[in-house]
């Protein structure tokens, strides 16, 4: 341990300490910027400086590690005059255009210089004098530099959370700005348009594109029927954006508010979560029997996951020799817009051409993934426009529904049924357990051998979990997979997933099926939820999940009556021939630059 | 009081037999080369002025077996060109610094860092190092020396700045601590020491640290090597003893009509005619690491400013915001105030924004930027404000 005095009060903290937490101990909260919970210290804001009696410059307290008998001041008059000046130095280079700023409100810099009562503009602004372009070729992410301030967390998330390095640091002095390959725009380059980097800018430097008008005009065009889809992950991250708690669960109050905003039929993307799981369940157990029967050397495995579009287009440029191995099941997403303009249309006796589709995503990928040439096989585009948790919350707030008092509602049928399997798919290693519940019963009759059906091994917040269930006492049919040792891997973020893939490349990790979700935690942790996040806030979203899971009457997908009643109804059988002309899909390589 | 003249030294460009001083070594305890060097008083010769057997202490106590030797040679001062002379005329010397180092401190490899424009430096650097490579397997001393070249930016002089460049990544510095001295090059304990010092601690080991000691003053010990330029009849490349006033180093260097020295390169002090009297350079007044620069009365001083200011404008890394954006401001704001757009209390929040800049910014250049400005500002008002 570790003594030391901040502000004249003895505080005592583990070796390693930096200041930045020691000083929370004594309840001193020291500003930062470019510090970030889930990101390595950079120091390079400044804004956190203190005074160390005795040193000569002040310290960044971010980065600057206790030591024994040390004093610390954290508001002196030097280290109150330096911070006050580098907030006005970031304001000079700022495009402090706050009341028309999208991040107006959930600006860290904006609040930073409310606390300081900055607004004596003692420099000279520099923002203009600079020729600065918005980039909104990417139909997901919105990257404006004037109103970037160069903490780099946008960098350091792209690198060490994702390892995708779409973002990097160019340029030397006055010209330095956060950059891609060659200045292309984040369209053009292996951006995975995860919007990670979203959720840690402390700016309106980096937004999701947003599409509210575009929504708002389908709901007041009264020729349209507008059907809304919402992903597991939303419900448990919507609360955070209206005031709530996070980990709140918020399932009947967003289908309530939902229904307020005038949507025509509110549905819910867990349905297609479960559909998802016959068909991939399916894939898998055809993929296993094409290799242990057939013995076919050409069957890709082990099979990934293709819920995720960041890690599509993760793959795509990154692993693209394992493309084959890249379930064909398209994401829950794009199988309830195939199936909102031809199952549902037909069911309600609609023409396709007058429904628009909308979902609500905890993701910013998903808007381009929506926009891919694959994504129309109903004859129009599947889903119309995406938007994510927090464009949502906007929605709610700009038609003055009073969330918090909302009673809970149902959601709408058909397509609004779904099981506690489809919920999970919001967490990291969900699509596992789900998969895992449906195929070990599909195969042996029975339950997964696992206490209440939850499969502790693929959850939590490790960074590649595996996992492996023995099948025994096989139905006939699949008699083949007597004794097989079912081996799984799960990875989240795409640093993580990077690391799998190497370890099936080098052949260290030997599984038969691979869930990858591009963002920490999985969806609840996606580039569309509320900001801030961290991985306390993202252990209180996957409890939510998991408790929403417990409370379903029906935890597993092929026990959800819907899911019976479209095979019945339309869909025929799993891997059928409608299911291949609208629920299943390809990808292709991309080069990386 | 000291003579008229200063004093001339010559023992860094010395030809001597580095063979000699390498016998000697190899059989030394290299707690005994540390503590020599020690003894010496020797300072750091790039600016800073660390004491250098202190560094290597530092280094030699670490326990980790991977240590490196890295020579900086990534002179980007302006006005300092003595590390290109001393590189190209006693190659040797600066190897044979930096195997003295190695024993001293136990590291297996060096890296010299040479600046990118001096690239032509390249053939007859890999020739003698050959030679080196040759008798240190004579010597039977497991040390090999690379050569890695800069791309040109200032920042990458800096110590951390540098390592991450010989990683191959962006140069930018990190934070301090932990120094190089535990965590490096590649995370290891490192020993980066300037060009100069290097060829001092060859001449230390040779003749002993009294032989060092018998020159200088008390905080600044020996000679150094002096790169003078401006407005002097005799440019060039000087070894100076010394603890010398800039007014003796005015009336042996100046032509007559000096007004101000820019003692440090752009990173360093203005020092005006009425100060040059009082002012030392060395440790105790105003170190360099060797520029000297003279203005006489025909230069505008608003210039001289303004060339600074443009340069660190240029060359701050940019990461982070009192260095990047602090030398837009102090440039833009300058350029206002001689404009007339600024009145001349501007000049004053400038002022307090160099404070600022030299308390906050993460490494020595946002640090020092207020150094020159400063001193300018502080000098020669009226010259910045009509």
């Amino acid at each position: 341990m570790v003594s030391l005095s901040i502000n004249g009060m003895l505080v005592k903290v583990p070796e390693g300490t930096t200041i930045l937490e020691a000083a929370k101990h004594l309840n001193f909260r020291i500003p930062t910027l470019c510090h970030h919970d889930d990101l390595c210290v950079a120091g390079n804001c400044r804004v956190c400086v203190v005074e160390q009696l005795g040193a000569k410059a002040l310290v960044a307290a971010c980065a600057a590690p206790v030591s024994d008998g040390m004093q610390v001041l954290t508001n002196s008059l030097k280290v109150r005059s330096a911070r006050k000046h580098i907030i006005e130095l970031l304001l000079s280079e700022h495009n402090a255009d706050c009341t028309k700023c999208y991040k107006n409100g959930k600006c860290e810099l904006q609040d930073l210089s409310n606390e300081f009562a900055v607004g004596d503009h003692i420099f000279l602004d520099l923002n203009t004098i600079k020729d600065y372009t918005i980039d909104r070729f990417s139909p997901s992410i919105q990257k404006d530099d004037s109103k970037c301030i160069r903490c780099q967390r946008c960098v350091r998330t792209c690198e060490q959370l994702q390892g995708v390095n779409a973002l990097t640091v160019a340029y030397k002095g006055e010209h330095q700005k956060i950059s891609t390959f060659e200045n292309l725009s984040m369209a053009e380059v292996i951006c995975t348009n995860c919007g990670q980097c979203i959720n840690r800018c402390p700016t309106g430097a980096l937004v999701e594109r947003t599409y509210l008008d575009e929504v708002w005009d389908a709901i007041l065009d009264p020729d349209k029927h507008v059907v809304v889809q919402t992903a597991p992950a939303v419900r448990v991250g919507l609360g955070e954006e209206l005031g709530l708690e996070p980990g709140k669960r918020v399932t009947g109050q967003m289908v309530a508010a939902l229904k307020r905003l005038g949507f025509d039929s509110v549905l819910d993307t867990d349905f297609t979560a479960d559909l998802t799981i016959m068909e991939e369940g399916t894939e898998l157990l055809t993929r296993l029997k094409k290799a242990l029967v057939d013995k076919d050397p050409d069957v890709a495995l082990p099979m990934t996951t293709s819920c995720s579009p960041g890690w599509i287009k993760f793959i795509e440029h990154t692993f693209p020799e394992y493309l084959p191995n890249v379930s064909t099941c398209k994401s829950p997403q794009q199988m309830f817009g195939a199936l909102a303009k031809t199952y549902y249309a037909k069911n309600r006796k609609l023409d396709p051409k007058d429904i628009v589709s909308v979902s609500i995503m905890p993701c910013t990928a998903k808007k381009y993934e929506a926009d891919r040439p694959e994504m129309r096989s109903s004859g129009y585009k599947d889903v119309d426009y995406v938007l994510t948790t927090r464009e949502l919350a906007r929605m709610i707030k700009q038609a003055g529904v009073e969330f918090i008092n909302l009673k809970e509602d149902k959601y709408d049928s058909i397509m609004g049924v779904s099981s506690g399997a489809g919920v999970i798919f919001g967490a990291t290693g969900g699509v596992m357990e789900a998969a895992l519940r449906t195929a070990y019963e599909i195969v042996t009759g029975r339950e997964v051998p696992f206490e209440g059906l939850n499969i502790i091994p693929v959850r939590g917040m490790e960074g590649v979990k595996q996992a492996s269930v023995l099948i025994e006492d096989c139905k006939e049919e699949w008699s083949f997979l007597n004794g097989v040792e079912l081996k799984c891997a799960v990875a989240h973020g795409l640093v993580n997933a990077r690391e799998l893939m190497d370890g099936v490349k080098s052949g260290e990790i030997n599984v038969h099926f691979i869930e990858v979700m591009a963002c920490p935690g999985g969806c609840l942790g996606g580039g569309g939820q509320p900001i801030p996040t961290n991985e306390e806030i993202r252990r209180k979203r996957t409890e939510a999940i998991y408790a929403e899971d417990m409370s379903m009457a029906i935890r597993k997908s092929h026990e959800n009556p819907e899911i019976v009643g479209i095979y019945k109804d339309f869909l025929g059988e799993p891997l059928g021939h409608k299911s291949h002309e609208l629920l299943h899909t390809h990808y292709r390589e991309r080069v990386r630059y | 009081m000291k003579s008229k003249h200063i004093k001339r030294v010559d023992l860094i460009f010395e030809k001597i037999e580095c063979i000699d001083v390498l016998k000697k070594i190899v059989n030394m305890d290299p707690d005994a080369i540390c503590q020599e060097i020690l003894d010496s008083d020797l300072k750091g010769r790039g600016g800073a002025g660390f004491p250098t057997g202190l560094k290597w202490r530092f280094t030699a106590k670490e326990k980790d077996p991977v240590k490196y030797i890295v020579c900086n040679a990534d002179e980007g001062e302006p006005g300092t060109f003595k590390d290109r002379e001393i590189l190209d005329q006693v190659p040797g010397k600066v190897f044979c610094g930096m195997a003295i180092a190695a024993r001293a401190v136990g590291a297996k490899k060096g890296f010299v860092y040479l600046r990118g424009e001096y690239k032509f430096l390249v053939p007859k650097l890999n020739e003698e190092l050959i030679k080196f490579h040759r008798t240190m397997d004579e010597f039977n001393q497991n040390f090999h020396i690379k050569i890695r070249l800069g791309s040109g930016a200032y920042i990458c002089g800096e110590e951390s700045a540098l390592f991450e460049s010989i990683e191959g990544k962006r140069g930018e510095p990190r934070n301090k601590p932990p120094y190089p001295t535990t965590s490096g090059l590649f995370g290891k304990p490192t020993l980066i020491n300037n060009v100069e010092t290097l060829v001092h601690t060859v001449m230390i080991m040779n003749y002993g640290a009294p032989h060092f000691r018998e020159l200088g003053t008390k905080d600044s010990r020996g000679s150094k090597v002096f790169s003078i330029s401006g407005d002097t009849p005799k440019a060039g490349i000087f070894e100076l003893e010394l603890g010398m006033t800039v007014d003796q180093f005015v009336n042996d260097f100046g032509d007559g009509d000096t007004k101000a020295v820019q003692v440090g390169g752009a990173s360093g002090f203005c020092v005006p005619r009425k100060r040059f009297d009082e002012t030392i350079i060395g440790f105790e007044g105003v170190p360099t690491g060797g520029s000297m620069k003279l203005f006489n009365s025909s230069r505008s001083m608003y210039n001289v400013l303004h060339n600074y200011l443009d340069f660190f404008t240029e060359e701050s890394c940019g990461q982070c915001s009192p260095c990047r954006i602090g030398c837009q401001q102090l440039l833009k704001g300058v350029e206002a105030v001689k404009r007339g757009e600024k009145n001349s209390k501007y000049l004053d929040e400038l002022v307090k924004l160099a404070k600022t800049m030299k308390r906050a910014s993460k490494c020595g250049l946002g640090q020092s930027v207020g150094n020159a400005f400063g001193s300018i500002v502080e000098n020669f008002k009226e010259e910045i404000i009509y």
